[in-house]
């Protein structure tokens, strides 16, 4: 009962905040959309018992990523989005139904899976920190590093492309 | 009553009872501040409204109270009145992974089977839920410039975000070295291998002085304290992002910032200073489990924390403040990689010890 | 006791609103969001299956998929930095010329 309850009022924070990303003018309130949805989708993982992810999803997504949208939003005082002339009807009349279908045939194949009808238990929080830590330090040893190497490499293309011009 | 009933009303307790202390705290807070830094420059500090001017806090909170509450024309109003509720919220929340105090042997007191720790919750990633905390308290300040409308509120938003995001970086590599010490990332284990004298607690057994520095500096800059308070100073940015705030609403920025102080210094004393024990096992009043030991614990904490806030204090009447690029590049350059060769002498330390 | 599937048709809703919201809007900052949008549908349907098989598997490439988002955002917002250095607009029907 308690489940039910929190599933479905994170659930529906996630959709209405989405929804409002599409929907708002000002990219800030979409920014500020998407940490909501950010923030519901922490809660969902606690939900499915996954702590560690959670909180990283804090720290590091709502926390530090979407920090650097707002702040580009601010630097470049991005004003409310203007109607362009050029945006065809075509593509609202043909794109729209066309999503709907992805959407609604992603969904018939989802449900129809077997293994996907179990219940989820409130509280069973499966490995933790140390269990993560194990596992990415000896079977994903390589990946770990060469994302390390990734974001080296990131940090070095975004401090040059953002420099300003001699 | 059944179990689900006495654990909704021991919850709803404790909840409320750390609430109105911290508020309380953080109010006092202002006044021991005042005292002190008035005593250090040689004046009374205020001594008019009550015996010590210890009333001033109630009458500073009746002047915000009924201060006129006025919203700037050209401000975007849901992000004006949003920012700083998020600065407060999120301040206050890292109180309710903190233990206050030793576990509490409920069945002595009839309050049911299992010992209840002083503590709101104690949750396996309260570490995490500490500096998620952080991170997101960065956003009040982010926003309450940018809504402001106004040039001044908008640079010193931006300075001081950007401030509090980089020292974000070596406190939480400060935490790393702790964590490999002890082990754990839920905060009552952290504490619980603090035990014994005061040659137990993290900083001299656990060998943590650097990370130590690095926590207590990266924390003054994370809130925005002097030397790191450029973004808030009167001489440089009229009043930096809070510029255009008055009333209840200013209010709730200094109670963010007090709070956010007094999260900073029970964090040090939690991981740093061994918690609630005592500099020698023989100060605490009855035996483990019963009530007289958990206030003797929440009482040795208290009094840690009070010795930091009083360091704040002093340090805020003594340093000038920072210049924004040595501040930078302070961050960037000095406490980062210290907190980095920090991490790499525990993990060898920790290394070492297990041959 | 929710079944598992609602979760991931929860993800599957998320992610169509990522690609609505990629093809429907112009601002550059709003399409980097819904690409944001559109991963942490994907994260959220990583874990749902990694609770479904108890395999842990299933968070750590989470954690890999943040850190790419990481270093794919910085590098996109210094880009768009520099595109709106130029052409001083942020609207992407508007960056149709390969030379100014």
């Amino acid at each position: 009962m308690v489940h039910q309850i929190l599933f479905f009022v994170f659930a529906g924070l996630c959709v209405a905040g989405a929804l409002n990303l599409l929907f708002q003018k000002h990219p800030i309130h979409s920014a500020l959309s998407l940490i909501v949805v950010m923030g519901s989708l922490a809660a969902l993982f606690l939900l499915l018992g996954a702590e560690f992810v959670a909180a990283i999803q804090i720290i590091v997504y709502a926390g530090a990523i979407m920090v650097l949208f707002v702040y580009v939003i601010m630097l470049l005082n991005a004003g409310e989005e203007e109607k362009s002339p050029d945006n065809s009807s075509i593509a609202l009349y043909i794109g729209v139904p066309a999503i709907t279908a992805i959407v609604a045939f992603v969904l018939l194949l989802l449900v129809r899976r077997n293994d996907v009808h179990d219940g989820v238990q409130l509280g069973q929080f499966m490995g933790g920190t140390k269990a993560i830590a194990m596992k990415l330090f000896t079977d994903f040893l390589l990946p770990f590093e060469v994302t390390s190497v990734l974001i080296l490499i990131a940090i070095m293309g975004a401090v040059v492309l953002a420099r300003k011009e001699r | 009553m059944n179990e689900t009933i006495k654990l909704i009303i021991f919850n709803a307790v404790k909840i409320l009872v750390v609430t109105h202390v911290l508020l309380g705290a953080v109010a006092y807070t202002v006044w021991l501040e005042r005292k002190l830094i008035g005593r250090m420059q040689n004046r009374w500090g205020p001594t008019r409204v009550g015996p010590f001017g210890l009333l001033q806090p109630i009458a500073d909170g009746l002047k915000f109270i009924v201060k006129e509450d006025m919203l700037p024309p050209g401000v975007n109003k849901p992000l004006f009145i949003l920012a700083p509720a998020i600065a407060v919220v999120f301040g206050l929340t890292p109180l309710a992974v903190i233990p206050f105090g030793p576990m509490l042997d409920a069945a002595r007191y009839g309050w049911g089977e299992k010992a209840q720790g002083l503590q709101i919750t104690d949750v396996n990633i309260g570490l995490l839920v500490i500096l998620a905390m952080t991170s997101i308290g960065v956003y009040g300040i982010a926003l309450s410039g940018w809504s402001s409308n106004s040039k001044y509120s908008l640079l010193g938003a931006l300075r001081a975000s950007a401030q509090m995001i980089s020292y974000e970086l070596s406190l939480g590599l400060s935490l790393v070295g702790v964590l490999m010490m002890s082990q754990s990332l839920s905060l009552r284990a952290i504490v619980d291998t603090q035990a014994g004298g005061i040659l137990h607690w993290n900083i001299f057994a656990g060998l943590q002085i650097i990370g130590f520095f690095v926590y207590v500096t990266s924390a003054f800059a994370e809130n925005n304290r002097i030397p790191f308070d450029l973004p808030e100073a009167e001489t440089e940015l009229v009043a930096g992002y809070h510029t255009e705030y008055s009333a209840m609403k200013f209010a709730m920025f200094f109670m963010a910032e007090y709070a956010n102080m007094f999260s900073a210094s029970s964090i040090a004393t939690l991981l740093f200073l061994g918690g609630w024990h005592p500099p020698h096992p023989a100060m605490m009043l009855g035996t483990e489990g019963s009530l007289a030991y958990a206030l003797s614990g929440v009482f040795w904490f208290a009094f840690k924390i009070f010795l930091f806030i009083c360091f704040y204090i002093w340090i805020r009447a003594t340093l000038p403040r920072f210049r924004y690029d040595q501040l930078m590049s302070f961050g960037w350059k000095f406490l980062l990689p210290l907190a980095l060769a920090n991490v790499l002498a525990s993990g060898l330390v920790i290394a070492l010890r297990n041959t | 006791m929710i079944p598992v599937s609602y979760y991931l048709i929860l993800s599957a809703i998320l992610f169509s609103i990522g690609v609505a919201a990629f093809v429907f809007r112009r601002n550059i900052i709003t399409l980097f969001m819904s690409i944001e949008l559109m991963l942490n549908a994907v994260n959220l349907s990583f874990v749902a299956f990694a609770n479904v098989h108890q395999n842990i598997n299933g968070h750590i490439f989470v954690f890999f998929v943040m850190v790419v988002a990481a270093a794919e955002a910085a590098v996109g917002l210094a880009i768009i930095i520099a595109v709106f250095r130029t052409r001083e607009t942020l609207n992407v029907d508007r960056v149709n010329l390969l030379k100014l």
